[in-house]
């Protein structure tokens, strides 16, 4: 059987064009990029080309652009960083509800070591109100974490109006730009921002790399401890190969993207229109504007969504509901229960999520298999 | 697709992953399911002893449990996924068994799991996938008897594993659709034909009965799970009483305590005192010698039948019946009421320790004929 990948907001296939820099890496460049001799310098060039590919996608400068592990890593760094290099006492930190677990948990930590958090409702269009932002500001507040796209809805977060509410007051602006990279332009000057999570896997990179924008004087204390790489402010040997791909990717998608985004835009409502058309009892959750243009969140009435994505998986076709937890299984989304669901529709809803290989052919089919899995779901059902 | 697929409900165990790969041979479609019922890690008291949240495998849901049925499953090469049924298995089976305790009677998770999660959520999922029929590593057999139209329930070949105790509450429209493959088999066979297709959990051992109680101190789950819904249960600590209602010492709650239970009553005498009976309203817990725990009568509520299709009020039949577990199954006269719902049981012979909450299932030889809860 084909099967066909929807799934693009949880991680994306590597571009071969990014897969050929891994490959020549990993087989070339096995230098330590902090060896004074040859072979280190071959590894601190790519490192270096790399840094320079990531910053000139975000319009920022090279030394401003620490690698990491990955966008969980970056979050914890700019969050649990930040605040505990703040002498500020009491201190507060805001965040809103329809953040990512890699923001709301280093979040909590915080909570725990006795900082104040304000973890902002979101309304039902999945944006995050700045007056609601200006409202929970205090004296006291050192840092604000908003994401920059949401995972699940797509909706964007008016980023740089909040960025000017919390200089204001003094705060520091940190984004978990995870799900915008790569789909619509980021320019951290323009919008203001002091930190912006990054992750390679999600614009066609390989999975265990990322990176954290900060703002030339932005100051954050270390959350580990073992060297002096990127200038002393995340030890560990560099992955140089997932480094160099996340550059390659970074300079694919400014490539791509007045392209991608189009088509998939194109795409996306040729996928929605068509389920809202022909299914009844389904709607889109958040709003339809100020969104990415790959994703569509779709609540679907009087179905499991857990028992969709199967059906549609057992038919070819790779979606999601929800957030995976440790087993495997599904838990019922936080985002769609924060703007406001009811438990039974947050369990309803799938997010479709479109990527570089879909085409029209795909998502026409994509909808054939989505009409008959709910309505054999629909005739079925008696919990629903 | 071709043919309907069948739904494998995978523990993670010999048996079930047995089953899976038995299908698989025999040329079957097959998906294979984990039900996800409880969060191990959700009441941090009950962590084990060594630290860490409880992970050990032969509890529900523990990750090294679903880690086996997807290894197999790979290993088998069927599609495999992990299903959320927490919400449900709290609402049917945990809070039900915590409501029972504290009411003063033993109830039976794994029964009012079968009957609303395994087989009846568990058959949803399988339908929504498309699959007729789903499969279980039960130890029972189904039939379909052609002079009734019944589908009946058998004790399975392997007397020694035999399920058909927890199985009573299966409906005839539950029944059309299960598979139980290890019916026919012996235990030692199962692990036998594991062996033999090089099964990752074919010497894996057996899991226990009560898979959300740690340990089976029910008492210590029950007290973690009040505590996090935050409920204050009125201190339930009374009296301990005899049959003649005189006073012999203090107790420190009655949900501590079961029908027959002879440890933990904290007291010295001379014969061996045995609980008689709990009730939560006046918090007293009876205790009596063995003699006082006999009984030869009582009624079933709730009944589901099975083989045949119910008891006329004042009709008989005789019967075998067991009231726990490993009772072995003792004759006895079922008579219909007026409420066809209830049945009167009463023993040829006294039985020990006819405990309320507990289920009553009707045999006749290897049949089931139905079954219901101890009133």
């Amino acid at each position: 059987m084909q099967h066909f990948y929807f799934d693009h907001n949880a991680t994306t296939p590597v571009d071969p064009e990014v897969l050929e820099t891994v490959v020549s890496c990993l087989g070339q460049v096995y230098g330590n990029a902090s060896s004074i001799h040859h072979f280190g310098q071959a590894a601190k060039q790519r490192l270096e080309a790399a840094r320079r590919q990531v910053a000139t996608l975000i319009n920022a400068s090279a030394s401003e652009i620490v690698f990491t592990s990955g966008g969980t890593e970056a979050n914890n760094l700019a969050i649990l960083g930040l605040s505990r290099a703040s002498s500020a006492a009491p201190k507060h930190v805001i965040t809103c509800a329809i953040e990512h677990p890699a923001v709301l948990s280093p979040a909590k930590q915080l909570g725990a070591e006795g900082c104040e958090i304000t973890c902002l409702r979101v309304p039902s269009s999945g944006i995050v109100s700045p007056e609601d932002i200006r409202r929970a500001l205090r004296p006291e507040t050192v840092l604000v974490s908003i994401m920059h796209a949401n995972n699940e809805l797509g909706t964007l977060q008016p980023i740089a109006e909040i960025a000017r509410i919390a200089h204001q007051a003094g705060a520091a602006l940190h984004v978990d730009g995870v799900q915008a990279l790569g789909k619509l332009p980021v320019d951290v000057q323009s919008l203001g921002v002091d930190l912006y999570s990054m992750s390679g896997h999600k614009l066609y990179a390989p999975k265990g790399v990322g990176a954290l924008y900060m703002r030339k004087g932005t100051r954050l204390a270390p959350i580990m401890y073992g060297g002096h790489h990127e200038r002393d402010r995340r030890p560990g040997t560099e992955n140089v190969p997932g480094i160099a791909a996340f550059g390659a990717a970074a300079e694919l998608a400014a490539r791509c993207m007045a392209e991608d985004t189009e088509r998939l835009a194109m795409l996306r409502d040729r996928l929605e229109n068509a389920v809202l058309d022909r299914i009844p009892g389904t709607g889109v959750n958040g709003s339809r504007w100020n969104r990415l243009p790959n994703t569509t969140n779709i609540y679907f009435d009087g179905i499991d969504g857990e028992a969709m994505v199967i059906a549609l998986d057992l038919r070819g076709f790779a979606v999601s509901t929800g957030a995976a937890c440790s087993s495997g299984a599904l838990s019922p989304s936080h985002v769609l229960k924060a703007i406001g669901l009811s438990d039974l529709r947050a369990r309803a809803s799938m997010r479709f999520s479109l990527g570089r290989a879909n085409t029209a052919a795909h998502v026409d089919s994509l909808v054939e298999a989505i009409g008959a899995s709910v309505a054999h779901l629909r005739r079925i059902s008696v919990h629903a | 697709m071709p043919e309907s697929p069948i739904a494998v409900a995978m523990s993670g165990g010999v048996d079930s992953s047995t089953v899976a790969a038995m299908l698989v041979r025999d040329g079957r479609t097959v998906v294979g399911m984990t039900m996800q019922l409880w969060n191990q890690r959700r009441l941090p008291e009950l962590a084990s002893a060594e630290g860490g949240a409880p992970s050990g495998s032969g509890r529900c849901c523990s990750l090294d449990d679903v880690y086996d049925a997807r290894r197999v499953a790979e290993q088998i090469g069927i599609p495999y996924y992990v299903v959320n049924f927490e919400r449900q298995f709290e609402e049917h089976v945990v809070k039900p068994f915590v409501e029972e305790y504290l009411a003063g009677r033993t109830p039976i998770p794994c029964t009012l799991c079968n009957n609303y999660i395994k087989f009846d959520r568990f058959l949803e999922m399988a339908d929504s996938v498309g699959a007729h029929y789903m499969a279980t590593g039960h130890y029972a057999r189904v039939r379909l008897d052609p002079a009734s139209g019944r589908y009946q329930l058998l004790r399975a070949v392997d007397e020694s594993k035999d399920q058909t105790y927890f199985l009573f509450g299966l409906t005839q429209a539950q029944l059309a659709r299960t598979l139980f493959p290890l019916g026919e088999l012996h235990k030692p066979e199962v692990r036998d034909i594991a062996r033999s297709m090089r099964l990752a959990v074919a010497s894996k051992g057996d899991s226990q009965e009560i898979c959300f109680v740690p340990n089976g101190d029910y008492a210590a789950f029950m007290d973690a799970y009040l505590k996090e819904k935050g409920v204050t249960v009125e201190r339930t600590s009374g009296e301990i009483v005899t049959t003649e209602g005189r006073t012999l010492g203090h107790h420190e709650g009655v949900h501590h305590f079961t029908v027959g239970q002879r440890k933990g009553l904290g007291i010295a005498t001379g014969e061996p005192l045995y609980v008689i009976a709990t009730d939560p309203a006046s918090q007293r817990v009876t205790v009596g010698g063995n003699d006082d725990l006999q009984s030869s009568r009582f009624v079933a509520k709730q009944v589901n039948w099975i083989s045949i299709a119910g008891l006329a009020p004042g009709a008989t039949v005789r019967a075998q019946v067991k009231i726990r577990n490993k009772h072995a199954a003792a004759p006895a006269t079922l008579s219909g009421t007026a409420d066809a719902d209830r049945v009167e049981v009463r023993f040829l012979h006294p039985q020990r320790a006819i405990t309320p909450g507990q289920g009553a299932v009707f045999y006749d030889g290897e049949i089931t004929l139905g079954g219901g809860w101890i009133e």
